[in-house]
């Protein structure tokens, strides 16, 4: 997939730094509730970012992620609650903490490829719900009642909401983490990776010491989920081991793959997707049993999942490809080859190294 | 020592039907490469059209037999009809997919069935069968059919050409192609033999776990853990995976109770249980890679 | 689960606050966001989806409530548009569907949403902005705090007081009891421990055994097959419907013949009690407050007869079995007489002051004896519920209703 051209990504910038500033002059369009759900389409998408560094960049299939952005959430909540730290220190301190945590989790998963490692990281997000409500850990995690917090407050006394402070404070954030990829993956150590998700074994005998970059990039990209729930912390006011169970690292996985398996753009599409899809499938629902006087009761669910096959059905590489896909059958011109983009088509984002037995 | 059997006794039974769901699982990442997430789901869809069938007359094995076949048939329009357009989509595409169809199993059985549990009888006799107070009939019924289903496809598999075929087709496609066999309808057996034996497995436990739709949610999980210890490319694996889980979930339990009456302090219980599920996994796949019955092949570059 | 508001069984007799309320304003006409001459928008949030989606069926039921309201003529003359939204149990995506509800749908109130984690996620902000949030589905505690939360309001009667009539009557009753305890892992069951526990007092060792279980686990056998090697002679059943069936009928399948307590949210006939095997529960004690509609003594009941009617013209595609569909039309019901209350003074702190002003107010379905009362400072509408033990295939009631002081 090509490269986001230079120019429109600059108007993006300006356009998202000037739109909600509008608030007071378009108080219905900008309205605080918007602001929040962008706030929440940011956090997705910086959550989607760091799966991408681990699956899309790096050939390691993780269906656990929730399991990391519950740790960045939770270390934030304590610290807020129990430490009294200030909001934006918890960011720091939950993407050490997460680094930590993936990194140690990418020591045993050295050893295991494909599907093996994306099974061991869904036990992990299995296991996380049941971890926060551990007896002996209830005085610092609040057991089952979970910790309320309160929405960052607006600094220096500017005038700004506090969905509008909440917006800047995940933007810029945002920018910040994709710029660091970004830079990441444009660097030797970014092609060090790639290189290991497309030809693993050629990379260890170039030289490159594949473990130490997977520990790493496992976690970094736990680090980047982290900081996501460090957010969300922060934005929802409230964190509870129900919030973080299997379906999130699923609806993550959905966002990545839906937005762009590979692509940075593609993270934000997939964070953007990841929270508009629970309002568009209840619109459809609705939709369906009001306007189109279905006998049926076509819930909110039912039409997720016919959603989801539909989008892979028609763009199986994600909306990115999609669109790229769409732009080249437009254009017609010559294929330009994206360097962050696997070898086509791969059938899985890495060879299994061990394989079915007979 | 009385609680020590039960507990092995409940745990082996529990293990029958994570062995079954495994092997289903099994079945189709062995032909198709893919781990089809939506496999409890549709185990679940199974057992309440036997439900159905059986509260319009029906007795227990027609129904069962009858909700099968019905299942076999769709696990083969399944593939032929979803998976087979996204044949080289990326993995994780396919896994979406299953999400999605998952998601739709899970609320239609929702909305037609509706969320009420429901009873599920057992057609193993209450007198005549298993040790009173350690085992009972249903349960030991449970665990005779999963060996007997083991048998039944270990036979297919081995001693039929049609199963050799579909071997044949799912280690090595192309060349399975150059011999005549129709690997795609292979492919599509092996989803519709899957399915198949997901019935099974959601029909008997049913009677155990009562009826409702999201029966089979806990038991996957489950289920994926006994693959990835039993090896995800071995059957046989599966199934033994299965049993090793389900009476090491029980024994943890036990063990737990054990310690607290002792000591008197609570360290471990069913509150941890998922999380010894992953430390075992963890464990195990670190120990052997390719979990305690898979073969590591090593790539010739 | 139905988390009920917290409320305190003591039975002593301190005086109900008065409230002089005015009741129904004619003259003019007052309207917040979400209420017009022509309509009152309502929010709602429920798990249609997820582990809990079996709590789907009481906003199903409660939006065929409001449309056969509709279908009569609304309330005094509106319509009411009742805005149902899927949270799946998520506390955060609780969060963004009432922001939602509240700020782009622009309600005049919410309505029964369901979960403690997920009203807790929402308790602040529905405060700070002011907005009512009544009859809240849940059991916990909390809800009925006037003072530091005035736009909050529950409905039934909350588990913790349960656990603690629980326990009296047990320590009353039971000779030498060893008490063993089932518990789902989550806020619904601590409520009712922690009740149950505080009944128990300085008897709260006699508590042998505690385990848990968590709504992924197939099957609790191996949780009951611990309980009965305790060799407890008590069992405090606080499980959802699924599991305290399993749980009952593995106790008989083992030969455990305990002192059965259930708790209310699983003591259905049909979803139960039946599952279990009649055999396996005879002489469970149980709390209720509503009419079970499988219970066969309420079948001639008038409530009963006008509730069935009312199921299969209006809501034919909800079972006769549930009960969480006479729960849904119990609340809809107190919320139908509230908004009538208000007449044509539709704001939201006339809709408080309404659902705060009900005075032994006859709810249908509910036990004889039971009403429903609120004042300003009172936010607990149900406080009593009365004892029933299982004998043949219905609970039979026993005792006195257990009226708790209104605070």
């Amino acid at each position: 997939m090509p490269r986001f051209p230079r120019k429109w990504l600059i108007v993006l910038i300006v356009l998202a730094v000037v739109i909600p500033l509008l608030r007071p002059v378009l108080p219905d369009t900008v309205s605080d509730y918007r602001l929040f759900l962008v706030s929440t389409m940011m956090i997705a998408a910086i959550a989607v970012l760091g799966l991408n560094l681990l699956t899309g960049f790096n050939g390691q299939i993780s269906l656990g992620h929730g399991a990391f952005y519950a740790v960045g959430a939770y270390t934030a909540a304590i610290l807020m609650d129990q430490a009294n730290m200030p909001y934006w220190a918890t960011l720091p301190a939950a993407a050490v903490v997460c680094f930590i945590v993936g990194y140690l989790f990418g020591l045993p998963a050295l050893k295991l490829e494909g599907h093996y490692l994306a099974l061991a990281t869904f036990a992990l997000a299995l296991a996380v719900p049941q971890i926060l409500k551990y007896k002996w850990l209830e005085g610092l995690t609040g057991g089952v009642q979970g910790i309320v917090l309160s929405k960052p407050e607006v600094p220096f006394g500017l005038p700004l909401t506090e969905d509008q402070w909440l917006y800047y404070y995940c933007f810029v954030v945002l920018v910040f983490l994709y710029w660091a990829a970004h830079n990441i993956l444009n660097s030797r150590s970014g092609r060090a990776m790639m290189a290991i998700r497309d030809y693993h074994i050629a990379a260890d005998t170039m030289g490159i010491d594949t473990a130490l970059y997977k520990t790493v990039t496992f976690g970094i990209s736990a680090a980047y989920t982290g900081i996501a729930g460090a957010l969300s912390a922060s934005a929802i006011a409230f964190v509870a081991p129900d919030s973080f169970n299997i379906f999130l690292s699923i609806k993550f996985l959905i966002g990545l793959v839906v937005g762009g398996i590979g692509s940075l753009t593609g993270s934000i599409v997939g964070g953007i997707f990841y929270v508009l899809v629970d309002n568009s499938a209840q619109a459809l629902s609705t939709f369906a049993k009001n306007d189109l006087g279905l006998q049926f009761d076509l819930s909110a669910y039912t039409v997720f999942g016919i959603l989801l096959i539909v989008l892979m059905f028609l763009m199986p590489t994600g909306i990115v490809g999609g669109i790229y896909a769409l732009w080249r059958s437009l254009h017609r011109g010559p294929a330009i080859v994206d360097p962050h983009a696997a070898p086509a088509p791969a059938k899985s984002a890495s060879q299994p190294a061990t394989e079915r037995s007979h | 020592m009385e609680q020590f059997l039960q507990q092995l006794a409940s745990g082996l039974a529990n293990g029958a039907i994570y062995a079954c769901v495994a092997l289903a699982l099994v079945m189709i990442y062995v032909s198709t490469d893919h781990l089809n997430f939506a496999q409890g789901e549709m185990a679940m869809f199974s057992t309440y059209i036997s439900w159905q069938l059986m509260s319009w007359g029906l007795s227990f094995w027609t129904a069962f037999i009858a909700a099968v076949l019905i299942s076999f048939v769709l696990g083969v329009l399944i593939e032929r009809v979803i998976l087979r357009p996204l044949h080289n989509a990326p993995v994780l595409s396919v896994v979406v997919v299953f999400i999605g169809l998952l998601a739709i199993c899970n609320s239609m059985a929702g909305a037609i069935w509706s969320y009420l549990i429901k009873e599920y009888p057992s057609p193993f006799p209450k007198s005549s069968f298993g040790i009173a107070g350690v085992i009972g009939p249903h349960q030991l019924g449970v665990v005779l059919v999963t060996l007997i289903v083991l048998g039944l496809l270990f036979t297919f598999f081995r001693y039929t050409p049609l199963g050799l075929a579909m071997r044949a087709a799912a280690q090595n496609p192309s060349m399975a192609r150059l011999v005549g066999v129709r690997v795609d309808w292979m492919l599509a057996l092996g989803w519709g033999l899957a399915a198949a034996v997901g019935a099974v497995a959601g029909i008997m436990v049913a009677h155990i776990v009562y009826l409702d739709p999201n029966m089979m949610g806990g038991i996957l999980l489950y289920a994926f853990a006994s693959a990835l210890v039993g090896g995800i490319g071995n059957p046989g694996g599966a199934v033994i995976g299965g049993f090793i889980v389900g009476v090491l979930e029980n024994m943890v339990a036990f063990a737990g109770n054990q310690i607290e009456k002792a000591t008197g302090v609570y360290i471990i219980g069913n509150g941890e249980k998922l999380t010894v599920a992953l430390i075992i996994v963890i464990f195990v796949l670190t120990v052997k890679p390719a979990g305690l019955f898979g073969r590591v092949v090593v790539k010739r570059v | 689960m139905k988390k009920t508001n917290r409320r305190t069984f003591v039975a002593g007799a301190s005086a109900a606050a008065l409230l002089t309320g005015k009741g129904v304003a004619f003259a003019q006409k007052k309207y917040d966001d979400g209420a017009s001459d022509t309509e009152i928008k309502i929010g709602h949030t429920n798990p249609y989806s997820g582990p809990a989606s079996s709590y789907g069926v009481i906003g199903k039921t409660i939006a065929n409530y409001w449309k056969s309201v509709n279908e009569a003529g609304g309330v005094n003359g509106r319509k009411i548009n009742f805005i149902s939204l899927d949270d799946g149990y998520n506390p955060s995506k609780t969060v963004e569907c009432v922001r939602q509800l509240v700020e782009q749908d622009k309600v005049l109130c919410t309505f029964n949403t369901l979960g403690t984690p997920c009203n807790t996620a929402i308790h602040k902000y529905m405060n700070q902005k002011k907005v009512p949030m009544l009859f809240v589905a849940t059991g916990a505690s909390k809800w009925g705090n006037p003072k530091e939360f005035p736009w909050t309001m529950g409905y039934q009667p909350d588990y913790h007081t349960e656990g603690v009539i629980y326990a009296k009557h047990l320590l009353a009753n039971v000779k030498d009891p060893k008490i063993a305890v089932l518990m789902q892992n989550d806020d619904y069951g601590k409520d009712y421990w922690n009740g149950f526990k505080e009944g128990l007092g300085k008897d709260a060792d006699k508590v042998v055994k505690h385990v848990t279980y968590e709504t992924t686990d197939p099957t609790v056998e191996s949780q009951v097959i611990q309980l009965k090697d305790s060799g407890a002679n008590v069992f405090f059943n606080i499980a959802i419907p699924k599991f305290a069936a399993q749980a009952m009928r593995k106790a008989g399948d083992l030969g455990w013949k305990p002192t059965i307590y259930l708790n209310n949210v699983s003591s259905s006939v049909a979803n139960t009690m039946k599952p279990s095997g009649f055999e396996n529960v005879q002489g469970v004690l149980t709390a209720q407050y509503l009419m079970d509609p499988t219970d066969k003594q309420w079948a001639d009941h008038p409530d009963m007869k006008a509730w069935v009617a009312w199921m299969k013209k209006s809501n034919p595609g909800g079972s006769l079995d549930d009960a969480s569909n006479v729960f849904a039309y119990s609340v809809s019901f107190l919320m139908h007489k509230t908004l009538e209350k208000c007449g044509d003074n539709l704001t939201r702190e006339n809709l408080m002051r309404q659902a705060a002003n009900h005075q032994k107010l006859k709810v249908p379905l509910c036990l004889p004896g039971i009403t429903v009362s609120t004042s300003p400072t009172d936010y607990y509408p149900i406080q009593a519920v009365q004892l029933a033990r299982f004998k043949g295939e219905t609970w039979e009631l026993f005792g006195d209703v257990m009226h708790a002081e209104s605070s």
